[in-house]
């Protein structure tokens, strides 16, 4: 490819040059010269380029390569001290070198999942409004940017509103029913984190509806079905297993969470006793203690809960996204 | 300049293992407007975008055998020179919808980069919307956008583009079937303008149109190339049944 | 009969009035802590706020140009890894959709969106705190700019491939070498799409903390040396806000404020964008 081409430079001018009468033919050869020199660069920076897009997507998989084997190896260490009891070992006391991430299982699987019941049924209200009832108009528009804009503020500030404003509140609630008035705690963060995870459930149930074929609901509105009888029985049927991917969505966004909840928690390693304890997830505790870990075997515990957080959190993300694939095609 | 400017020899196509164009073999007379026919499906497109080796283009495609043009394998050669000499229109207009009507027709030259002072530039704009028949419809809205023209200028301005170039062959794939009756005729009545300056190949399904604009026609019948002949004894006499049979309009 | 009729009608409206309340409803909270966040942050903003460094706890007068210099380092230095490789990948992507290479890579982009960024955070500490030996904001760009690839990646992507195949062939058969078809036809026509795509980007890691922490680290005093710790404002926040002070609660609540704000108009900003500058087809 490469000789033929340089040829091509060679002999073309050549041939043109041989045909040169008047002063505007030499003009128009010269250009022609500087056009071949010109595409030979040309044809150079396109391979660079195509090598380069090659090279990039490339790293994209070492990169993801890369945080797996980092966090696999430098885990090592703490697998090898404590085993698979890691995993269901109840007590986390760095002091004596025992690390059990029970307790952080835990908090991490009681405020998500209590986050996702608290808010499935607002994302989904909002997805079936959106997606059904009025899918344009001026309070539709509003409803939806505003959802998608809870998305947008940093969890930082979540965090510190919740502070500020949802402890104290928490606090008097905790008063009146009767148990110790923390304010801090599992709920806390679970409430915090249903906010933040309502747009995840929501804009997808809404695009998930959207998607309905309209022939169906109409078969259903002709035989004199109500307007709830048709999302019961034709779109939340028809659209269950998107609505299940936007629940996943929303699950590994909770699981992943780490500054709202670390702020509100209130950070300790004691297994929490009931939804209204402290506690610390799994984020939390590495973002608390990751730079005070003085040891080798503490660190490595930490980054296997980190290991442990990563796995869940991409299998958890790969399901919901498959399913999305595959409810988009067909 | 008499003579044959594109030459196919043994020419094949494939989409996989889907043999599309078989054993292709045309010469094709310079400054001629040469008509490509056959039903639906029967490797036309395929054919001519191996000509200026946009076949190669789509994933999975591949192709045998030579194309000569001015007696050069265009496969020795790179294809940006080959689609440098072989301009191409397609079937429905495209012209760049972020380029305004003048950049759309130096299109060539700006998006390749070549510096020309803005004198010449103006000149080739004009001569080549000039040539087209689009000048004095656009004249004065050469900086509004491309995608604001009617279909029948949309695929004007795209000829034009072409024409910008200064191509020795433009291949245009059924560059009339998304327009209406007027452009049609407009565009039409470009090709024999166009003709003194350049070899002209179309694909065409409206055999009035290949009638009344070409000098050869190559029909092509699943794949092969069935007959090539002056148009007029094509359509007069054609010698091979499935010829007769297509432009009687037995089969469809 | 004519009763269960009723009956069903007044049903479905009963559902439609509890669905839209409870849609409502999610604009309440959010609407309550921008509100809160605007008051109590507004009042603390001024001049000495934006230019000066904080002050010890007593001192009144600090401010977070530290922070403020600092998020703006991070940001543009995370922007410039990410923005070139984020949109050359979402190029190839695009462009072979069907390659061995392409379905791998496209994993990979799926599955780093869904890594939790406190997982970015160490795996950059080891990546680069750990072997240069000090916390730096290169190390906390890096761990950024991991985060912002997948939000540019795909939305390349998705807007590259919505173009129409003929304009890729429109410019092929000008002559134009791949890289100027990319570069001249293919991104100006998606360009809205892609910004929009790096403005998200942009304000997502804006606010984010968690992969600083340990990276960037956070740092009282004003410094522009990459390869040294650096405030941000999010570390800012999480800092002071968890500190017991009420002088240091004020400098994070003016923070917010001012994070807030940028955060919501780069949102805002992006909508208008994608609007206003998409090519007309
Ligand atoms: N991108 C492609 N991938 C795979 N196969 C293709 C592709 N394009 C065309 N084909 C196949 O190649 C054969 C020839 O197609 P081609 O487009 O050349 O026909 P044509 O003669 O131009 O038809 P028409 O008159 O409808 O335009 C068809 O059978 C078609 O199925
Ligand atoms: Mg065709």
């Amino acid at each position: 490819m490469d000789t033929s081409l340089n040829n091509d430079l060679i002999t073309r001018p050549d041939s043109m040059l041989g045909r040169v009468i008047s002063s505007a033919k030499l003009r128009d050869a010269v250009k022609g010269i500087k056009r071949i020199k010109r595409s030979h660069r040309q044809i150079r920076t396109e391979n660079v380029f195509k090598k380069t897009l090659v090279i990039v997507a490339l790293s994209t998989i070492v990169l993801v390569l890369g945080i797996m084997v980092t966090l696999a190896w430098q885990s090592t260490l703490s697998i090898k001290a404590s085993g698979l009891g890691y995993l269901w070992g109840k007590v986390w006391d760095p002091v004596q070198d025992i690390f059990g991430a029970y307790p952080f299982i835990l908090g991490t699987l009681l405020t998500s999942f209590l986050a996702l019941i608290i808010s499935i049924p607002f994302s989904f209200a909002v997805g079936i409004f959106l997606g059904e009832y009025f899918p344009n108009g001026l309070a539709s528009n509003f409803l939806k940017n505003t959802v998608e804009l809870i998305a947008a503020v940093p969890s930082v500030i979540y965090g510190f509103w919740g502070l500020a404003v949802l402890v104290p509140i928490v606090r008097s609630f905790e008063t009146a029913i009767g148990v110790t008035p923390v304010g801090l705690g599992i709920f806390t963060s679970s409430l915090i984190l249903a906010i933040m995870i309502i747009p995840y459930a929501a804009s997808l149930a809404r695009s998930m509806i959207q998607m309905v074929p309209s022939n169906l609901k109409e078969a259903a509105y002709s035989l004199g079905a109500t307007r709830w009888e048709v999302i019961r029985s034709v779109i939340l049927p028809y659209t269950k297993s998107g609505l299940f991917a936007g629940i996943l969505l929303s699950l590994g966004r909770a699981l992943g969470e780490t500054m709202a909840v670390t702020m509100v928690i209130g950070n300790t390693s004691l297994i929490p006793k009931n939804i209204f304890s402290p506690g610390n997830t799994m984020a939390s505790i590495i973002a608390n203690e990751f730079t005070e870990a003085d040891h080798p075997v503490y660190l490595s515990a930490l980054i296997e809960l980190g290991l442990v957080l990563f796995l869940v959190t991409v299998v958890i993300n790969m399901l919901g996204r498959r399913i999305i694939k595959q409810f988009t095609q067909d | 300049m008499e003579g044959t400017i594109v030459k196919s020899v043994d020419y094949n196509a494939y989409f996989g293992d889907n043999h599309v164009v078989k054993n292709v073999n045309i010469d094709i007379p310079r400054n001629n407007v040469i008509a490509v026919m056959g039903p639906s499906g029967c490797g036309k497109t395929t054919f001519l975008r191996g000509i200026n080796r946009m076949h190669e283009l789509i994933p999975g495609a591949t192709s045998k055998g030579k194309i000569l043009l001015n007696n050069e394998d265009v496969f020795d050669m790179h294809p940006i020179f080959v689609r440098l000499k072989i301009g191409m229109v397609f079937q429905r207009p495209n012209p760049f919808p972020n380029l305004s009507i003048y950049d759309n027709v130096i299109a060539g030259y700006k998006l390749n980069g070549i510096k020309l002072p803005k004198a010449e530039k103006d000149k080739i704009v004009e001569h080549s919307l000039t040539r087209v028949a689009l000048w004095n419809e656009v004249k004065d809205s050469l900086t509004k956008k491309g995608s604001f023209l009617s279909g029948g200028q949309q695929q004007r301005l795209c000829i034009a583009r072409a024409v910008a170039m200064e191509p020795e062959v433009l291949l245009f794939d059924e560059p009339t079937s998304a327009l209406d009756p007027i452009s049609t005729s407009t565009v039409e009545e470009l090709f024999h303008e166009l003709k003194k300056n350049y070899t002209l190949i179309i694909v065409t399904h409206n055999m009035q149109q290949a009638a009344r604009v070409s000098d050869k026609t190559a029909f092509f019948y699943m794949g092969e190339l069935v007959e090539y002949d002056e148009t007029k004894q094509m359509f007069t006499n054609p010698t091979d049944i499935r010829t007769q049979n297509y432009i009687t309009g037995r089969f469809s | 009969m004519d009763v269960h009729i009723k009956y069903r009608i007044g049903k479905s409206g009963v559902f439609q009035v509890v669905v839209a309340v409870l849609a409502f409803a999610c604009v309440v909270p959010l609407m309550f802590i921008l509100f809160y966040i605007l008051k109590a942050g507004i009042t603390k903003i001024n001049w000495n706020f934006l230019t000066n460094l904080p002050k010890p706890v007593g001192e009144t007068g600090g401010g977070i140009a530290n922070a403020l210099i600092g998020t703006i380092m991070l940001v543009l230095t995370a922007s410039a890894f990410a923005i070139p490789v984020g949109i050359l990948c979402g190029i190839y992507l695009s462009e072979n959709r069907k390659s061995k290479l392409a379905y791998w890579s496209r994993l990979c982009i799926d599955i780093l969106q869904g890594v939790p960024s406190i997982v970015i955070g160490i795996v950059a500490y080891f990546w680069l705190v750990k072997p240069l030996g000090a916390f730096s904001a290169l190390s906390g760009s890096a761990a950024l700019a991991i985060m912002m690839l997948p939000t540019i990646v795909s939305s390349t992507e998705e807007t590259l491939k919505l173009l129409p195949d003929t304009l890729r062939e429109a410019a092929f058969a000008l002559g134009m070498p791949f890289h100027r078809v990319i570069l001249k036809v293919i991104i100006p026509c998606g360009f809205s799409g892609i910004l929009s795509g790096v403005m998200l980007a942009v304000a997502r890691v804006s606010g984010e903390t968690a992969p600083l922490l340990f990276t960037a680290f956070g740092n009282p005093y004003l410094s522009t040396n990459i390869l040294k710790p650096m405030q941000s404002l999010p570390l800012l926040i999480f800092n002071y806000a968890t500190s017991p002070y009420n002088d240091w609660h004020d400098l994070a609540w003016g923070a917010s404020c001012i994070l807030l704000i940028w955060v919501l108009l780069l949102n805002i900003f992006t909508k208008l964008v994608t609007r206003k500058w998409k090519v007309q087809l």
